[in-house]
């Protein structure tokens, strides 16, 4: 009795979550539907749930009378360099898991208090910064200002603090220099936070918005958000094109979180529970 | 020679220093004139390994430090400078023309209407915000702990998916909803009957409108973050409970939610300042509009600064922020060790 009792209640649960899940996915289905809409289609009233005439004009158009090829490119050439950050981020996590040096807990702390430091503050005396290196409009200098998280840091460090000693000695008597050490042992040996933190790094980069929009100044070092951010603010929006224009950005994370699932929860876990 | 011996300090130093004292005499005799020479090789010997393992942490963390330093620490530091003065565009240009202008920004901020309406306009966003966030990912992390069945880890995935997807792209999507021509939303009001709404043109509704986007986006992480909590709730307690017979509502009160301190306290803070910094879902969306009601704190500095290009004026800015910001977190860590006796 308390069985079926219990049965019911978790039917009752599993179908409110369920009918919640569907209205929390509807607006990604909305904007597959929408792309595939003929232009007159997209604006006509009452609007319709599924195309009645679905086309990928808009998606050729966004590549052939846009740019998108361009920006596209240059938003992988951003995720790319977020690379670069990744390998310093997990150098410095094994600087300060594995060496003891004067300056480590200063300098850890400070790492550490940046993380409170809100990108609106840093926002303006970056982008003079930026200027001053001569790096305004470039895709280094988009990538340049969030390309080390103390975070990241903070992560690398909790993990490769246990990798035993005793390990890195034996490789050291053996004659390894420091940085093969780090390549060839310290690296693959921290291969899970790797992970996780590599495929941060690229929704991040992918995602990124702020930063593209303040540095990129001229259209070709446009990354894909800048570009779909201006699409809304052209005279004659065209619906049609926003929704392919947004789908392009977010069907690879989608397809990259039904692969990785588990690395991008466990990673999104980790940062809640510092 | 002893000299050497002492300054190597470990026993094991010393014994080398040993070592070579007794060959010493030999090699002096044969080829090198004075025991100076391989007294310094052998400091060499010992020594400067020591030397090259001392830069090498330093040489692990400069990569990642210097650029923490640059845009995070130095920042800081040129806000403030930056604040005190009129820098626009043309000082950009001919850093001559710059001038100290002591604390006028922050004077004319003070006597801003637009500032003292952002800061109301944030003020409403951490109001509505906070509070629905906490409620909606609590009661959905609740509901989905319920069970552990393949069913219930699968929805999972749907509630976290908009937590991943870029802002954007979500904030497009939701225009198109909101939209007063074509959009679903009016038409699906319009099919209960329901007069249309100005979800984006109507100064109150469209601060609704563009929290709920950013309610929307923001509930994945957190339900991820207090499912992780629940889950470490240790089951005999919840046993015990039910032993004694406790009803459900009384066994989440007095049971799961003290257990739950930490986590609360957490997405409290880390929500809090997300909706101060709030920026990017008004930017697309409404770019602040209409007359300036969903104008953030974050998008006053970012107008006035890449806007405007008054940038002393939004440094000013944006050191107020900063202040908001320390001040409500001191807040909260303090509330917090005052609740923990």
């Amino acid at each position: 009795m308390a069985d079926r009792y219990r049965l019911l209640k978790v039917t009752i649960v599993g179908l409110l979550l369920a009918i919640g899940a569907l209205v929390t996915s509807f607006p990604f289905f909305w904007m597959v539907s929408s792309s595939l809409k003929p232009p007159t289609e997209a604006v006509s009233y009452p609007p319709t749930i599924i195309p009645e005439n679905p086309s990928f004009d808009a998606y050729v158009r966004l590549f052939t009378e846009l740019d998108f090829g361009r920006y596209l490119f240059n938003t992988v050439v951003v995720v790319l360099i977020g690379g670069v950050g990744l390998i310093f981020m997990a150098m410095a996590g094994y600087g300060f898991a594995k060496f003891s040096f004067r300056g480590r807990g200063g300098l850890f702390l400070m790492v550490l208090m940046t993380l409170m430091i809100p990108v609106q503050v840093t926002m303006i005396p970056t982008y003079l910064i930026l200027n001053e290196l001569r790096l305004t409009n470039t895709l280094v200098g988009i990538a340049a200002p969030t390309l080390v998280s103390a975070f990241g840091i903070f992560l690398f460090r909790q993990f490769m603090a246990t990798i035993p000693d005793e390990l890195l000695e034996a490789a050291r008597l053996d004659g390894a220099g420091e940085m093969r050490l780090f390549w060839t042992m310290v690296l693959p040996l921290s291969k899970p936070i790797l992970a996780v933190q590599a495929v941060l790094t690229f929704i991040a980069g992918w995602n990124s918005f702020l930063w593209p929009l303040i540095i990129a100044t001229e259209q070709d070092k446009y990354t894909l958000s800048v570009a779909l951010s201006l699409l809304n603010q052209q005279i004659t929006i065209n619906p049609t094109l926003q929704m392919a224009g947004s789908a392009l950005m977010v069907i690879p994370i989608i397809v990259i979180f039904v692969i990785l699932q588990k690395h991008i929860v466990q990673g999104f876990t980790m940062s809640g529970l510092k | 020679m002893s000299n050497d011996g002492g300054a190597g300090g470990t026993e094991r130093d010393s014994t080398a220093v040993v070592g070579l004292d007794q060959r010493v005499p030999e090699f002096s005799v044969v080829t090198i004139p004075t025991p100076l020479v391989p007294s310094a090789s052998s400091r060499w010997r010992t020594s400067m390994p020591k030397a090259r393992k001392k830069v090498v942490p330093y040489a692990f963390i400069a990569p990642a430090v210097v650029l923490l330093i640059l845009f995070g620490i130095v920042p800081i530091l040129v806000a403030g400078v930056v604040s005190l003065t009129d820098l626009d565009i043309r000082g950009l240009g001919n850093p001559e023309t710059i001038q100290f202008i002591g604390l006028d920004n922050y004077d004319r901020l003070f006597n801003d209407p637009a500032f003292w309406r952002s800061i109301w306009t944030t003020a409403f966003f951490v109001g509505f915000g906070v509070p629905v966030i906490i409620v909606v990912s609590l009661g959905i992390a609740v509901a989905l702990n319920y069970s552990n069945s393949r069913f219930f880890r699968a929805l999972r995935s749907f509630y976290f998916l908009p937590a991943i997807t870029a802002i954007v792209a979500i904030a497009l999507i939701w225009g198109n909803l909101y939209n007063s021509q074509f959009g679903l939303l009016n038409h699906l009001l319009d099919m209960v009957g329901i007069a249309p709404v100005g979800w984006l043109s109507d100064p109150e509704t469209a601060r609704v409108s563009v929290a709920l986007v950013a309610i929307w986006r923001a509930t994945g992480l957190n339900i991820i973050i207090f499912l992780a909590a629940l889950q470490s709730i240790p089951q005999e307690y919840l046993e015990a409970a039910a032993l004694d017979g406790a009803g459900r509502w009384a066994t989440f009160r007095r049971i799961v939610l003290p257990m739950l301190h930490f986590a609360i306290f957490f997405v409290t803070v880390t929500t809090l300042i997300g909706w101060l910094q709030f920026f990017d879902e008004p930017y697309v969306l409404t770019g602040g509009g209409p007359v300036g009601s969903t104008t953030s704190i974050s998008l006053f500095i970012f107008k006035n600064g890449f806007g405007l290009n008054q940038f002393g004026y939004a440094s000013a800015g944006s050191i107020v922020l900063l202040a908001i910001i320390v001040t409500v977190t001191a807040v909260q860590l303090r509330l917090r060790r005052e609740d923990h006796g």
